[in-house]
């Protein structure tokens, strides 16, 4: 069998107290959590559990207070090569048209100009944006400068891609329509996704699994759920299946409570 | 800010006529002494004078060299230390303090140190201009690379981007919007490091020029002197937003 591609072990990760009297601050809390090979996980829980901090650490980020990072069964030192990272945040170059973005990273590695022209015109045309290449980001829709992210980052062909609640900004239309061709240009080349969201159906509607984290301080995994749903899936008609209800109310069972938790965390806070 | 549009323009002219009107009608009436407010029309005859003769040309050469010098070396100079100093925590805060006390030291005071030190040639004024230049420029770039957008910045990490690349991709671009926030400041100021400078000492520039006027109580010559400085300073301006409408093309407006 061949080694995980992302592979996390008893992680711990504690951050010194903002201000003097303070105690530090643990956000995750003895995760371990396995990714295969081209496979698809969600991780889900309420606000403030962690998922970022898990994330950060995934992509080399963040270094990890304790336990330890195995990528293709390498431990990782320093920023995960092999992986492409999509922001909850607008994390393009505003200064850069939509092309000169997707090109960036092509641009880093001394890639032929006139080639990774050809390959960037080619990814903007993949993620339904072809002709838009000379425009700035300011021209363009929230749900369109998602669509340059994601092309950004497939452009360099990374073997697994984490992404922290990428599509949380958009409106619900948008929001499904970049799920689907997601999972549209995921299937086509499998890559192993750590996929980041608060949004339970979106989780099961897009996954191989799920992972639901408790409540922070100190999150962790409190479950796991295999989603046995057929390929290829509509994000949207999925949602109506009674199979698909059956694990929805199965994993709401064990993440209410640490919702309602996280919330009244949220509010004291 | 928007293109004006030809109505604005005109009310922009009709201003101008109007203020010149208004201080020609002051001063001819004797209402404002024109011993003390000048004439606008003998000050409009002393500039074609100067400009048509051609004696001024030497001065205006002198001034605007010095200007142009302190503005660029001040500005690279900021830009450069604004950059290192942003990406280096431990000198910045090593030199914080004393950063922040020349900043707020009235730098004029300097022109007498640097007229001892660099003669009364121009280099005396171009320091005069560094100096006040520099540091507009170096705080805004401080603050630019400081205030880079975190995430932009670890995205550019994760696609492969080392601390060169940062700096061109990342850093600069970013830093660019506050470097031109300075600039336009930055212009008028070096205009004022030359002319102060000249103005304490020196035999040639504009400033010398309002000074020797101010000596036998020719007050038109020193309005057009003044009139003359501020055209050209307009004038740079103008180039400093052509050049910034070009290299901040990103931004919506």
């Amino acid at each position: 069998m061949t080694a995980p591609a992302i592979s996390l072990r008893d992680i711990v990760c504690t951050f010194p107290p903002s201000s003097k009297g303070r105690t530090p601050y643990t956000a995750v809390q003895n995760v371990s959590l396995t990714v295969a090979d081209g496979e698809f996980v969600s991780v889900v829980g309420p606000t403030g559990c962690g998922k970022s901090t898990l994330l950060n650490v995934a992509a080399g980020l963040l270094n990890p207070s304790g336990g330890s990072v195995d990528i293709f069964g390498e431990p990782l030192r320093g920023l995960n090569r092999l992986a492409g990272y999509m922001f909850q945040a607008e994390a393009l170059m505003p200064w850069r048209t939509a092309m000169q973005n997707v090109m960036a990273g092509l641009e880093v590695r001394k890639v032929d100009a006139a080639e990774s022209r050809r390959r960037a015109t080619e990814w903007l045309e993949r993620v339904g944006l072809g002709g838009r290449g000379d425009a700035y980001l300011h021209q363009l829709s929230g749900g369109m400068r998602k669509r340059v992210a994601l092309a950004q980052i497939l452009i360099l062909e990374p073997r697994i891609l984490l992404m922290d609640e990428p599509f949380g900004a958009l409106d619900v239309q948008t929001r499904q329509l970049m799920e689907n061709e997601l999972l549209a240009l995921w299937s086509a080349n499998r890559k192993s996704v750590i996929f980041i969201t608060h949004d339970l159906e979106e989780a099961i509607s897009m996954s191989d699994r799920v992972v639901v984290m408790s409540a922070g301080p100190a999150s962790h995994p409190i479950g796991e759920f295999p989603i046995d749903l057929p390929r290829p899936r509509d994000v949207a008609e999925i949602r109506l299946t009674p199979e698909f209800l059956r694990i929805h109310a199965a994993i709401w069972e064990t993440m209410r409570d640490e919702v309602l938790k996280g919330y009244q965390q949220h509010e004291r806070a | 800010m928007n293109a004006p549009n030809a109505s604005m323009n005109f009310y922009r002219a009709a201003m101008f006529a109007g203020s010149l009107l208004t201080w020609y009608v002051l001063t001819e009436t004797a209402i404002l002494p024109p011993f003390f407010f000048g004439e606008p029309l003998k000050i409009a005859a002393q500039m074609w004078t100067w400009f048509s003769s051609g004696t001024i040309y030497p001065h205006l050469a002198i001034t605007l060299l010095e200007t142009l010098l302190a503005f660029v070396g001040g500005t690279l100079l900021g830009l450069i230390a604004g950059l290192w100093l942003g990406l280096q925590p431990t000198a910045s805060d090593l030199l914080s303090p004393y950063l922040k006390a020349f900043n707020s030291m009235p730098r004029l005071i300097l022109a007498p140190i640097f007229a001892v030190w660099f003669g009364l040639g121009i280099w005396s004024k171009v320091a005069l201009g560094i100096s006040i230049v520099f540091f507009l420029v170096f705080f805004n770039v401080f603050h630019g690379v400081r205030e880079v957008n975190p995430v932009v910045l670890a995205n550019a990490r994760m696609i492969g981007a080392n601390k060169p690349q940062l700096l061109r991709m990342v850093y600069i671009p970013s830093a660019m919007t506050w470097v031109f926030a300075s600039l336009h400041n930055a212009v008028g100021q070096a205009f004022v490091g030359a002319v102060i400078g000249e103005y304490l000492g020196s035999v040639k520039g504009i400033g010398y020029l309002i000074l020797e006027a101010e000596g036998i109580f020719d007050i038109n010559a020193v309005f057009a002197g003044i009139l003359t400085l501020t055209a050209f300073a307009y004038g740079l301006d103008t180039i400093v937003s052509v050049a910034e409408r070009r290299l901040l093309r990103w931004q919506p407006h």
